[in-house]
């Protein structure tokens, strides 16, 4: 068989959000991928900039679906910096409790997207009925499922009763318990262990060279976890190991996904028996003083980066964020060569994508004879396009008006 | 009465509504044991009109004749097939010596319908989905016939309708035929493309493989026509395997055949459950290093047995 190009995208039933992949197959192997990112681009950053601090907040919470909490703690951590504010402990607590909630009901639903990458639909349909556990934590606390907003300047919106304490405490039991079992069946399992051992291999080298970050680099060997290195929250009051792996694989990422949420669980007990009393925190100012900051999050998937400078006024000069995902599509790329088509899916899903986070700007891919148009000309090429094909809605819109006898 | 045989009883309406149904136990089986609802009875029944009722699109590139044709082939020789199989008493309605060889035949071409069909839609997907069923084919299709083959050689004769009889008569030697029966369980899942030897639909892949451009009336002809080999295939299975009530009168007959016939697919949707989808050169591998020399056993299980067994 010769080589051909396949399209994966910008639509394809194993992508839930649109990005293109082309890939070139020498029969059923992989010999190169093309990657084409961007169609998810809204301009956040940008907007930030014509928002206050704390208007900018709520964008930044909607980045992305699932590490929302992620990204708005790493902003406020800046703002923090920047205005000086001492948040309180409790208020530091119930951050981290909600990072770690948010951390296993990720893990827990990228293992059920791997699971169904390789056809093995019934872990799907398990992990995800119980993240809903999770997700009905933190809609209790929050009051939402996805955008918790739970952090505001200088400290947390929502406190915690005993009895939330307790319930979590009930379900962490229940989480643990469970994800013992698909540590097991990801480990023991015949068919999986088979689709997902020895594919998407990245060595310690390449995945430090190529600055892969997250589970991803942790799988391969890298050493490396911001809650550790540069304890942000209540992370320096926690005991917990950061799991490494060394197969390098798909597998390896499992098994430090796994690892991680049975950490996670040991974490929330640790927060919840020391959780401190007081307030949950300190007043802020609008303005906050000219000066710049670099924060580091550790987030699900890997370390999130954002940036924020401020020159004074009530809102920031530039906010640059880099989601975790951007650091990791380079070692995709290398991860995805030599193997089979049948594995491009799930070496992709490995590094838990999420496109909408990472999507920052578009280039322009331009064809002969394109050209651009200004706003004014592409709606009277619109307008013009629909006249040619018998539809006027000037003329209809008119008609609609008489017909109603809305005559102006 | 041989019309009547034909359309209605034990023919084709039979076979659609036992297609349409056991489509839906296999659903809803998969559904309980994955913690879901699973779907109502009538839900392959309303897939299958609403499909009727959608646009038709052929693509333009595409073979307009062999497209259109493929779903009616498929449907066809499935269709055809049953009626050589003996079901709840030893006799066909058809048999003639060597029946078992053409109904193994018969449930080849709807494999080779999926591949002339995904080849033609010209579409990248489709053509790799085509290859992958071509290539499945080759893996599966030697251990399933050795597998077949097995029963057929201790009833010694090549007809559906005698190897019954024989089984009828001697029930007890069909429990050597034991692991021919595993070999063609597994098979017949490879056959039937379902996990974890979906490889040709692999939808996360390849979209749905050779159907995927398939739309309106020939994906529903398609879609019935695989209802249907699921019930054929399963018959099949159960007349050389479990050949056990052939004897009793026609209304527990059927409840019993009914009954072999759920158990087969039970299998299925168990083996679908617990198992994630392999790669192709996995998958081929497996029939060839380990079913083939299982069938093989089984076969030479079997020449010794006949050799002491004659008189």
């Amino acid at each position: 068989m010769s080589k051909i190009t396949i399209p994966i995208g910008p639509q394809h039933p194993a992508l839930k959000e649109p990005a293109s992949f082309k890939i070139t197959l020498n029969g059923e192997e992989i010999y190169s991928m093309d990657m084409r990112l961007g169609y998810n681009h809204r301009g956040i950053e940008k907007a930030c900039e014509e928002r206050s601090f704390i208007q900018g907040l709520y964008l930044i919470e909607r980045i992305c679906g699932i590490c929302s909490h992620s990204h708005s703690t790493a902003y406020i951590q800046a703002l923090e910096e920047l205005a000086g504010l001492q948040v309180p402990k409790r208020g530091l607590y119930i951050r981290t409790l909600i990072a770690e909630l948010e951390r296993i009901h990720s893990h827990l639903l990228w293992l059920g997207v791997a699971a169904h990458e390789v056809g093995f639909d019934t872990l799907l349909m398990y992990t995800w009925r119980d993240r809903e556990l999770v997700m009905d934590h933190l809609a209790e606390i929050g009051g939402n499922r996805v955008n918790y907003a739970v952090n505001t300047m200088g400290g947390v919106r929502r406190d915690l009763t005993p009895d939330e304490i307790a319930h979590i405490l009930k379900d962490v039991d229940t989480l643990e318990e469970r994800t013992k079992y698909y540590a097991q069946v990801a480990t023991e399992e015949t068919t999986l262990v088979a689709r997902l051992s020895k594919i998407g291999y990245l060595s310690q080298t390449d995945a430090e060279f190529l600055g892969a970050v997250g589970p991803t680099a942790r799988a391969c060997g890298v050493d490396r976890d911001v809650r550790r290195d540069d304890p942000y929250a209540a992370y320096g009051d926690v005991q917990f190991k950061v799991c490494v792996d060394h197969h390098g694989d798909v597998y390896g990422r499992v098994l430090v996904r796994v690892g991680e949420l049975m950490e996670s669980y040991s974490i929330i007990r640790q927060l919840m028996k020391n959780m401190p009393d007081g307030p949950i925190a300190v007043k802020s100012p609008r303005r906050i003083a000219a000066g710049e900051v670099y924060s580091r999050y550790e987030a699900p998937r890997g370390e999130d980066c954002h940036y924020v400078k401020s020159n004074g006024t009530d809102k920031p000069e530039r906010v640059k964020i880099r989601a975790p995902t951007l650091a990791n599509w380079r070692a995709v790329r290398k991860m995805i060569e030599g193997n089979y088509l049948a594995d491009a899916p799930i070496i992709i899903a490995a590094i838990d994508p999420c496109f909408s986070c990472t999507d920052r700007a578009i280039e322009l891919v331009r064809p002969a004879g394109a050209e651009t148009l200004t706003w004014g000309a592409l709606r009277q090429h619109g307008i013009d396009w629909h006249r040619k094909q018998g539809l006027d809605f000037a003329e209809l819109n008119k008609k609609l008006n008489t017909q109603l006898g809305r005559v102006k | 009465m041989a019309l009547f045989n034909i359309i209605v009883f034990p023919g084709i309406l039979f076979l659609v509504i036992a297609g349409l149904w056991f489509e839906f136990v296999d659903r809803r089986m998969y559904a309980r044991m994955q913690h879901r609802q699973g779907p109502p009875w009538f839900q392959p029944l309303a897939d299958f009109i609403k499909l009727l009722a959608k646009e038709t699109i052929i693509p333009e590139d595409a073979n307009r004749f062999l497209f259109t044709a493929m779903p009616v082939m498929a449907l066809t020789a499935t269709i055809s097939a049953f009626f050589y199989i003996p079901l709840w008493s030893p006799r066909a309605l058809f048999s003639f010596p060597g029946d078992a060889v053409v109904v193994m035949y018969l449930l080849t071409i709807p494999t080779l319908t999926f591949f002339l069909a995904g080849w033609y839609s010209t579409s990248l997907y489709s053509m790799i989905g085509a290859v992958r069923s071509l290539t499945q084919l080759f893996a599966y299709e030697i251990p399933l016939f050795m597998a077949v083959l097995a029963p057929a050689m201790l009833a010694n004769t090549w007809s559906l309708a005698g190897i019954a009889a024989y089984y009828t008569a001697h029930p007890l030697m069909a429990l050597l035929n034991v692991p021919a029966f595993c070999v063609a369980m597994v098979t017949l899942l490879g056959k039937l493309e379902k996990v974890p030897f979906d490889i040709p639909e692999a939808e996360t892949e390849i979209v749905a493989g050779a159907f995927t451009e398939y739309s309106g009336r020939h994906l529903a002809l398609f879609r019935l026509a695989v209802d249907i080999e699921v019930v054929v295939a399963g018959s099949l299975i159960v007349a050389m395997f479990l050949p056990f009530g052939l004897a009793l009168p026609w209304y527990l007959g059927i409840i019993v055949y009914l009954l072999k016939i759920t158990l087969v697919v039970a299998l299925i949707a168990i083996l679908r459950t617990i198992m994630a989808r392999l790669r192709i050169e996995q998958m081929v591998n497996f029939c060839w290093k380990i079913l083939a020399p299982v069938a093989l056993a089984q076969l030479l299980l079997n020449l010794v047995v006949k050799g002491f067994l004659k008189p």
